[in-house]
């Protein structure tokens, strides 16, 4: 098991990156969402760091998944919220790890049943690569290359730590 | 033919007997215990060691389902069931189709048994014309034809008037009446005992009173009328008190009790398992201990199967509307036998479905004495086997046993000295 | 973990949702949770999830009840699964056709959940027990047996207002002998530690042996209301006064009627709820219904969200860990 300790490093750097790329294309008002779980500790932190005062929606994206008919509902669903108006607003989505893309694809998925966003920026903590579908990030923390059968997961919220793990 | 069955286990409780005893059979009765006749050469000769000897069981109670629901068991393969069982003599209800009200219905019945050669049927005709409650049936005339009682089977004698009536008519033949003691006005749909599992399934109770209202009333018309009755497949505890009561009083009555309803409670229907939809239904922990004691004491002289063999289909709806009934022939044994857990002893236990019936029959059966019909059954005592519905010789697969492990295995079975049945 | 039922299997999880009765606690409660998640799908602008697509529901209703079907249909489209009503009257069943017979022929429709609606307690366990092994059956009612979703959306909405269980007492009034909603509330109530369930009625609607629930039976009104923290009133169907269980109308409200004055003597935040439809002026009187303490609308918008729980937690298989994937 390895484990990345420097994540308050790595999320100034999102910050700052993620204040770059929502300059150039001008966008100044905008809304964070994260995805539970891990998600939601990132958005949380970069709000922290971005002084944004704003309050910061939260996915489950248990209902969008395209595998619950082979692995069923999550057995702990939590409501998502979104405590603004998404129509025309510009919103910043955060997940915490990257992988297949198919998280990714639920939660636009989702946001889209609140209303059609003026634009969507993909901010993720960790990419692993091994994407199946053609969705890439704005902004990425950390690029990390996964041995086979090793996974890496979030803990947190206080302190957050990134760990690899042998799959189960 | 001659037979000789050597070594066995004798036991006849008609005439108390008890003890290891050869049994000697000539055209087909009954013409020495222990040592045989001088001149007597057997044609046969069966080993009976380890074996119970006893007379062929007299079951009070079985439907046929001929004629009228032939999808469900004929004379022929419920006889055949009942002979694998150890009965050799069944009664059978006059709730056929048609109603058992006409000496034509007898002289079928009879015919088709004849034919079949497996155990032997006694009926009880029609209490009133076509069961109907209404206008009383041809007593004369069926007792004639040979019926051994009337009854009214299931459906009820809704005016006390018109049973009164019936009552005293039966008693100018000097026919016993059976009552089935049920009141269906006070168990509208009723299909399990009114208590904690019809609650807690919500299934239309059946009350204890819609049995001891009927036994109440029917008592006090017996005491009226001075006509002989048997009060058949008791379930409430209650019913036994009054049965208890009136034959202190000295009224002729006497009672049975199908045999699982000694085993089984309400309980066991679960979550719907209509193999427990019975009539009289399966009712508490108290009504089966009271029942059992009525057993030993003796006030239910008799334990019968109330065999009620049924097609697969009637059983495959809603609990509620499947038809009530279990095909149990082949399970009076052990569950008799099962009464040695309970305070009797194999003779007493062996009475109950042997003379005690054929007595309340006024049949000559249930006994092996000198010059009786040789109705013979020998069985396994102690052996153990586990019932499967597929494997039963009745049409009827319906058993609540299912599964279960009983003690008490029939081995063979002669019916007027021929032997019907064989284990094989 | 418990022993495998009909309606959970071997893994705990739900196969069928039949009866309350028996459902392990932490069931119950995923149930709930599960709901509540839904309940924010129904306030946003598209109240619609993706997760039943490509399903078929079909709404078996052997008994008709438009409002309870329309909730099931509600359910089952904001889950964007196709929904086939099917209002079966009984008069197949009196040409000789057997509801094996019935399920036999809609399996053809390869449905993947029948939500079931019938007369005849224990109808549902039987469709259960005998329809193919990928369809799920969620019971709508049968006989006077059970009415899952009716009572698990009662607790939810109690849960709503009083969250602790263990320390409120609830009162059910009303005809407890006929009600398959008493039964399947008396058993949610009581997996879930309910510290007290009353059942308030006169003799002739009170089933023998009720206390073998766990409940505490009472036959005076004001008697039964006293102190509790949630009145459950139930519909009087009008052919009681037939089978001679009731003389009429007025006497049962005169004795039985929740009113304003009989609401005083519970506890002063107690709530009132009803499973619909109301009889004004013959169970309850309508400013009981319409005041502030009823909770009667909200009952129907939960009865929406718990039956998209349902519906969810039956289809499908579960992974043991729930571990997300990309």
């Amino acid at each position: 098991m390895m484990q990345l300790d420097d994540i308050p490093g790595i999320l100034n750097d999102m910050a700052g990156a993620l204040s770059q790329h929502l300059d150039r294309r001008g966008v100044s008002d905008f809304a964070l969402v994260g995805i539970h779980t891990g998600g939601m500790w990132i958005a949380r932190a970069l709000q922290a760091c971005l002084d944004h005062n704003d309050p910061v929606g939260g996915l489950d994206i248990s209902f969008y998944r395209d595998d619950f008919t082979r692995i069923g509902l999550h057995p702990r669903v939590q409501p998502s919220s979104l405590p603004f108006q998404v129509e025309n607003r510009h919103v910043v989505l955060v997940d915490d790890v990257l992988y297949t893309g198919r998280t990714i694809r639920a939660a636009l998925n989702e946001i889209f049943d609140y209303g059609r966003p003026a634009s969507v920026t993909l901010v993720v903590l960790v990419d692993r690569g091994g994407r199946e579908l053609p969705i890439a990030a704005d902004v990425v923390g950390l690029e990390v290359a996964l041995a086979a059968g090793n996974h890496i997961k979030l803990s947190g919220p206080d302190p957050l730590s990134l760990n690899i793990l042998q799959d189960p | 033919m001659r037979i000789s069955i050597r070594g066995g286990h004798f036991i006849d409780p008609a005439n108390k007997v008890d003890d290891t005893l050869d049994l000697h059979i000539a055209d087909g009765r009954v013409v020495a215990l222990g040592t045989a006749p001088d001149g007597f050469q057997s044609d046969r000769e069966i080993d009976a060691e380890g074996l119970v000897v006893c007379p062929g069981f007299v079951d009070l109670c079985a439907r046929l389902r001929e004629p009228g629901a032939e999808h469900k068991g004929s004379i022929e393969s419920e006889t055949r069931a009942a002979v694998s069982g150890g009965i050799t003599t069944v009664c059978v209800p006059p709730d056929t189709d048609p109603v058992i009200d006409d000496p034509s219905v007898v002289e079928l019945i009879r015919r088709r048994q004849r034919l079949a050669g497996q155990a032997k049927v006694v009926m009880l005709g029609a209490l009133t014309r076509q069961l109907g409650g209404e206008f009383l049936s041809e007593m004369g005339a069926l007792m004639e034809a040979g019926c051994v009682g009337v009854s009214n089977a299931w459906v009820p004698v809704a005016n006390p008037l018109v049973m009164r009536r019936a009552l005293e008519y039966a008693a100018t033949f000097d026919l016993t009446v059976f009552s089935v003691p049920y009141d269906p006005l006070l168990a509208p749909d009723g299909c399990a005992h009114e208590g904690e599992t019809a609650t807690r399934l919500g299934l239309p109770g059946v009350p204890r009173s819609a049995e001891t209202t009927i036994v109440a009333r029917d008592l006090a018309l017996i005491e009226e009328t001075g006509v002989r009755a048997h009060f058949c497949r008791l379930s409430a505890a209650h019913s036994v008190d009054l049965i208890e009561r009136a034959i202190g009083h000295g009224l002729p009555v006497t009672a049975d009790v199908c045999a699982h309803q000694l085993y089984l409670t309400d309980r066991d229907v679960g979550e719907f398992d209509s193999r427990f939809h019975l009539r009289p239904p399966l009712r508490t922990d108290i009504d089966r201990q009271r029942l059992l004691e009525g057993v030993r004491s003796g006030s239910i002289t008799a334990v019968c199967s109330d065999h009620q063999p049924h097609d697969q289909d009637a059983k495959l709806h809603p609990f509620s509307d499947t038809e009530p009934g279990a095909s149990t022939l082949e399970t009076l044994l052990p569950l008799t036998l099962a009464l040695r857990d309970h305070g009797l002893d194999l003779n007493s236990a062996l009475e109950r479905i042997t003379c005690a019936p054929a007595r309340i029959l006024r049949i000559e059966a249930g006994t092996l004495g000198l010059g009786a019909a040789a109705d013979v059954c020998l069985f396994e005592p102690d052996t153990e086997w586990v019932v499967e519905s597929h494997a039963l010789y009745s049409n009827g697969r319906n058993t609540p046993l299912d599964g279960r492990r009983v003690r008490g295995r029939v081995k063979q079975v002669l019916v007027d000295g021929r032997s019907v049945f064989e284990a094989g | 973990m418990s022993a495998p039922t009909l309606q959970t299997g071997a893994d705990g999880r739900l196969r069928h949702l039949l009866t309350v009765e028996g459902l392990p606690r932490p069931r119950l409660e995923e149930l709930l949770n599960t709901a509540e998640s839904f309940l924010g799908v129904t306030q946003r602008e598209v109240k619609k999830v993706p997760l039943l697509r490509g399903k078929t529901v079909v709404n078996l209703f052997f008994e008709s009840s438009t409002r309870t079907r329309t909730t099931f249909e509600l359910a089952a489209k904001r889950l964007s699964a196709d929904v086939i009503n099917l209002s079966v009257s009984t008069s197949a069943t009196v040409k000789g056709e057997s509801l094996l017979d019935t399920l036999r022929n809609l399996e053809a429709m390869h449905a993947d959940i029948f939500v079931v609606r019938h007369g005849t307690s224990g109808a549902a366990h039987f469709i259960a027990q005998h329809c193919l092994p990928h369809v799920a059956v969620l019971n709508a009612g049968d006989g006077r047996h059970a009415h899952p979703t009716q009572a698990l959306l009662d607790v939810f909405t109690i849960r709503r207002h009083k969250p602790n269980f263990d320390q409120i007492k609830v009162a059910i009034v009303g005809d407890i002998l006929n009600s398959r909603v008493a039964r399947s509330q008396i058993h949610a109530l009581t997996i879930l530690d309910t510290a007290e369930v009353r059942v308030v009625a006169p003799r002739t609607l009170l089933p023998v042996g009720i206390e073998s629930l766990g409940v505490k039976v009472f036959t005076d009104l004001t008697q039964g209301l006293a102190g509790v923290d949630v009145i459950i009133m139930l519909r009087l169907q009008k052919e009681r006064m037939r089978g001679a269980l009731l003389p009429s109308e007025h006497e049962y409200y005169r004795q039985f009627g929740l009113t304003e004055a009989r609401l005083q003597g519970a506890h002063p935040e107690a709530i009132v709820m009803h499973p619909g439809p109301i009889n004004r002026g013959v169970e309850i009187d309508s400013s009981v219904a319409d005041g502030a303490r009823s909770v009667i609308l909200e009952q129907v918008t939960n009865g929406i969200a718990i039956r998209m729980a349902a519906m969810s937690l039956i289809m499908g298989t579960r992974t043991q860990d729930g571990r997300e994937v990309g």
